[in-house]
């Protein structure tokens, strides 16, 4: 079907919940969505469907008023609101298609906040733009992260032994295995923004408005006086990373997301030399431990076809990963636009001549799913919206990305770093092998494999 | 913070109320637009259209926006067909800044030629998001001409988000119904025959409450717009009556076919035996020249009570005096509620709506007991708070409100989009009272801390 204007099952979303998700990053954050009510509804919505916990975030509430006469009062009154009731440390403004498309001016409308006392003393309203029109929820993501590089990070001209992670969008268990590393190692980091003990929060018989996670603001003005930052994902991390750079003469390295043997790799390796400190032998053995059950199993991998979708900084370095296990990735989609996806895929995919891929738009799943017809593969690699092409096809399938709606375990077991990389092995040689026993013949049915 | 030690939201004194003797009239300042900066638990006006026109299952959907509004409501909503499933798949004009900057029409335009061509649907309905009433595309013009070139109907759902509340989007679906609604032949139409109206066939309902009908002799002529068809809601105005749940999405539509065809309409519920049984005899008492149609009611009500009579003893005999909480979209559902509770032995201490009007909450205060908080368009906060403080054993609510109770150590019964099993009908009931018992007597609740912390 040649098409020209529409996008049929979307692989990707807008950038507004992509910068509430890294709001709910910073400790004693309220996200703030500056537009109608049903975006910041939405927003809820899908995060807590994914996460199976609650997320908080308020809305200017906009009403046809605010849309003719500008929203400024909507957000002048959110913020008075906000900060008499639900006192948080941080409202963490964005804006919606219907702001932008209105001409708010976020930092001047906080400049007047803060100016006409609306602020109390301590605490703080940042703000990113972030147009429903314009990338995907990865960009979103990236200029709210961004957003608090920019506006809290400050240079007292004396660098400490202090390392940035930037994280790109990932999940809180992937956050608290980054972390877990950089402590096995005697790292000194700061991982911003970090979810971890925000949307993995345990059950204690209160709802806890502010849970016990994410980075403080201590730790984001700290990060103007460390010596360097890595960020980990091109498309998600890197601008935050450029911005601290800029204001605060950081010098950065981006990586690909740790996902998968040799990103991880390369992980360890940038923050051992970073850190100054060498990689300790538990790392070692864990890594260890993941070439040997490559090794192990390398007969299930091997010239397997995988098709694969998602966000550029998590499926860049699956990919790889995929190459690594001796697998085929032939078709590859990511709805998020941008240039910077194209120029590493070319990279990674050179031992890979035969790969489809494509970002943008209409990079969608209905191209992800005519390519498949025309090329059948043996795994399908994505979020939830995966499942209708899987069993259509009766291709076993992995959920990995966002949002996950029916599955639990993203928030819990980290994709990330040598554990991470074990986990996907789990994970996909239990859906292929569940295949292979359920298609078999009688007689080929198998005990031991 | 704490959410034990919150006062009430500034602004929300008029929107909440304790039924207490000898206490004040109810007069709840409800149809408000939340206060800015609330976390309110409420959705605009393109959910109210969206949720409303979804089932109808052989028309395409495409919403008319950037990409984020067609996104969030892909397939969310478990509202099953017995056949076509176009309503299933999302489709998007994914408008970019240029679009934005000189108009999105002709991408709406060829989207649509595409769209048609492809899935040969019987209808089309576009969405407008919030940017287009700004940017000022003619959707009605691009409607009509593909409407004319395609030779369907292509139907204009006005749903900017920020152009009212839900409630507004309800509004814009029924009046994209109603101009379907004539359109189609009359003929053969049964005179003992009705449309069923805001019932969405989440997990089945509508079938099952279709056989009810159906086995008392009535003809169905359309259900809106659960398991929907675009030729089944053209010739909908054959029908001697309208039967209305979910009254507060589709009572517009009821009055405006009323007016123009002269279709009387009554209010029904189809939660609880009570309401249900009264929902059969409501109809049957529609068609006093065919006492038999009265007859065939009242056997389907024995029968089906006979049916989960004993089932239900078992489960009140659990759950007798534990409390509930209700937070849910529509206030005549809070009703239902109330009295389905009730019949398993269970009191409700907090009853809300995100949509309910007035004289919705002066009649829920005459149903609730002494003690019980009402509330309108509540927050996550003030829930919290009342469960705690009214030391409830299960809260009712939708997907935002699952995981406060979980954390709060309360069971949850989703009666929103995402409930899983059918709860309407006399089978609906008992399904109900088995999912609040597995939540509410969990094993799970032994090991977790509760209700503020203390056990």
């Amino acid at each position: 079907m040649a098409r020209e204007g529409l996008t049929i099952n979307p692989a990707k979303t807008c950038q507004p919940i992509g910068a509430m998700y890294a709001a709910l990053g910073i400790h004693g954050c309220l996200p703030h969505s500056h537009g109608s009510q049903g975006c910041c509804s939405y927003h809820r919505s899908t995060l807590t469907r994914h996460y199976k916990e609650p997320v908080m975030a308020a809305t200017s509430s906009f009403t046809e008023g605010a849309s003719v006469f500008g929203g400024q009062a909507n957000l002048l009154a959110s913020i008075e609101t906000i900060f008499s009731v639900y006192d948080p440390q941080v409202i963490a403004v964005h804006s919606t298609c219907l702001s932008e498309t209105i001409g708010d001016d976020l930092q001047q409308i906080t400049k007047k906040a803060k100016d006409d006392g609306k602020i109390p003393d301590g605490k703080y309203v940042i703000y990113a733009s972030t147009p429903s029109f314009v990338g995907s929820h990865i960009t979103g993501y990236a200029n709210m992260v961004t957003g608090m590089a920019e506006q809290f990070a400050v240079s007292t001209g004396e660098k400490t032994e202090q390392i940035n992670i930037v994280a790109g969008w990932m999940e809180p268990s992937d956050m608290r295995e980054i972390k877990s590393i950089a402590s096995l190692m005697d790292a000194k980091i700061v991982l911003f923004p970090d979810t971890s003990d925000v949307l993995d929060a345990p059950q204690t018989g209160k709802h806890e408005f502010y849970p016990k996670g994410g980075v403080t603001i201590e730790q984001l003005r700290s990060t103007g006086d460390s010596k360097c930052s890595l960020a980990l994902g091109c498309v998600s991390a890197e601008p935050a990373a450029i911005a601290l750079d800029k204001k605060c003469k950081v010098p950065f390295e981006t990586l690909d997301m740790p996902i998968g043997l040799s990103a991880t790799d390369r992980f360890i390796m940038a923050l051992s030399k970073a850190a100054g400190k060498p990689v300790p032998a538990s790392i070692t053995a864990d890594r260890g431990r993941v070439v040997d059950v490559m090794a192990d199993m390398e007969q299930y991998f091997h010239g397997k076809k995988v098709a694969l979708f998602g966000d550029p900084d998590q499926i860049m370095p699956l990919t790889e990963f995929l190459l690594d296990l001796g697998m085929k990735p032939v078709h590859i989609v990511s709805g998020t636009p941008g240039n910077r996806f194209e120029k590493r895929m070319k990279e990674i995919l050179e031992r890979a001549p035969y790969a489809n891929f494509r970002n943008g738009a209409q990079a969608d799943m209905f191209l992800l799913h005519q390519w498949i017809k025309n090329e059948p593969v043996d795994l399908l690699i994505g979020n939830t919206y995966g499942k209708y092409i899987a069993r259509d096809e009766n291709i076993p399938f992995v959920r990995f990305g966002f949002p996950i709606l029916d599955r639990v375990g993203h928030s819990y077991f980290p994709s990330v770093g040598y554990s991470g990389a074990m986990r996907l092995i789990e994970k996909i040689l239990g859906v292929l092998m569940d295949q292979q026993d359920r298609m078999a013949l009688e007689e080929k049915f198998e005990l031991v494999m | 913070m704490d959410t034990q030690n919150i006062s009430l939201l500034e602004g929300r004194e008029k929107q909440v109320y304790e039924k207490r003797a000898g206490g004040a009239e109810v007069d709840i300042a409800c149809d408000k637009t939340s206060l800015s900066g609330s976390v309110s638990q409420r959705a605009c006006v393109f959910c109210g259209s969206r949720v409303v026109l979804y089932p109808v299952a052989d028309a395409i959907h495409i919403v008319h926006g950037p990409i984020g509004c067609a996104a969030y409501t892909w397939d969310i909503r478990g509202a099953v067909s017995s056949g076509p499933e176009l309503h299933r798949l999302s489709f998007s004009t994914d408008l970019q800044e240029m679009d934005v900057i000189y108009g999105g029409e002709k991408k709406l335009y060829k989207s649509l030629i595409e769209l048609i061509d492809q899935y040969q649907p019987n209808a089309a309905f576009i969405y407008s998001t919030c940017i287009i009433g700004l940017i000022g595309d003619d959707i009605e013009a691009v409607c009509k001409k593909v409407a004319k070139e395609k030779g369907i109907p292509v139907l204009p759902v006005h749903s900017e988000g920020f152009k009212g509340t839900k409630k507004d989007g309800y509004k814009a679906a029924c009046h994209a119904l109603m101009t379907l609604i004539g359109q189609g032949s009359t003929e053969g139409i049964s005179k003992y025959s009705i449309n069923i109206l805001g019932e969405f066939n989440l997990a089945g309902e509508a079938w099952i409450i279709r056989e009810y009908y159906e086995k008392m002799g009535i003809e169905v002529v359309a259900t809106m717009t659960g398991d929907g068809r675009i030729d089944a809601i053209r010739r909908s105005h054959g029908a001697t009556l309208n039967v209305v749940q979910c009254s507060g999405s589709m009572t517009t539509l009821a009055k405006d076919m009323e007016e123009k065809y002269g279709i009387p309409f009554i209010r029904v519920s189809y939660f609880g035996f009570e309401d249900m049984s009264k929902s059969l005899y409501d109809v049957a008492q529609h068609f006093p020249d065919r006492p038999d149609i009265m007859e065939k009611a009242k056997e389907i009500v024995r029968d089906e009570i006979r049916k989960y009579y004993p089932e239900m003893q078992k489960f009140k005999a659990a759950l007798a005096g534990k409390k509930a909480a209700i937070y849910v979209g529509g206030a005549f559902k809070t009703f239902s509620l109330i009295k389905a509770l009730r019949t398993i032995g269970m009191s409700v201490v907090l009853a809300g709506s995100q949509t309910g009007n007035k004289d919705d909450y002066r009649a829920l205060k005459e149903m609730c007991d002494e003690g019980t908080v009402i509330v309108d368009d509540s927050n996550p906060v003030e829930l919290s708070k009342f469960i705690l403080e009214k030391e409830a054993d299960l809260l009712i609510g939708g997907v935002k409100e699952r995981p406060i109770a979980f954390k709060l150590g309360v069971g949850f019964c989703d009666h929103n989009h995402e409930r899983k099993i059918p709860l309407a009908g006399f089978i609906g009931m008992y399904y109900f009272a088995k999912e609040v018992y597995e939540s509410v007597m969990s094993p799970v609740w032994q090991f977790a801390p509760r209700k503020g912390g203390k056990r």
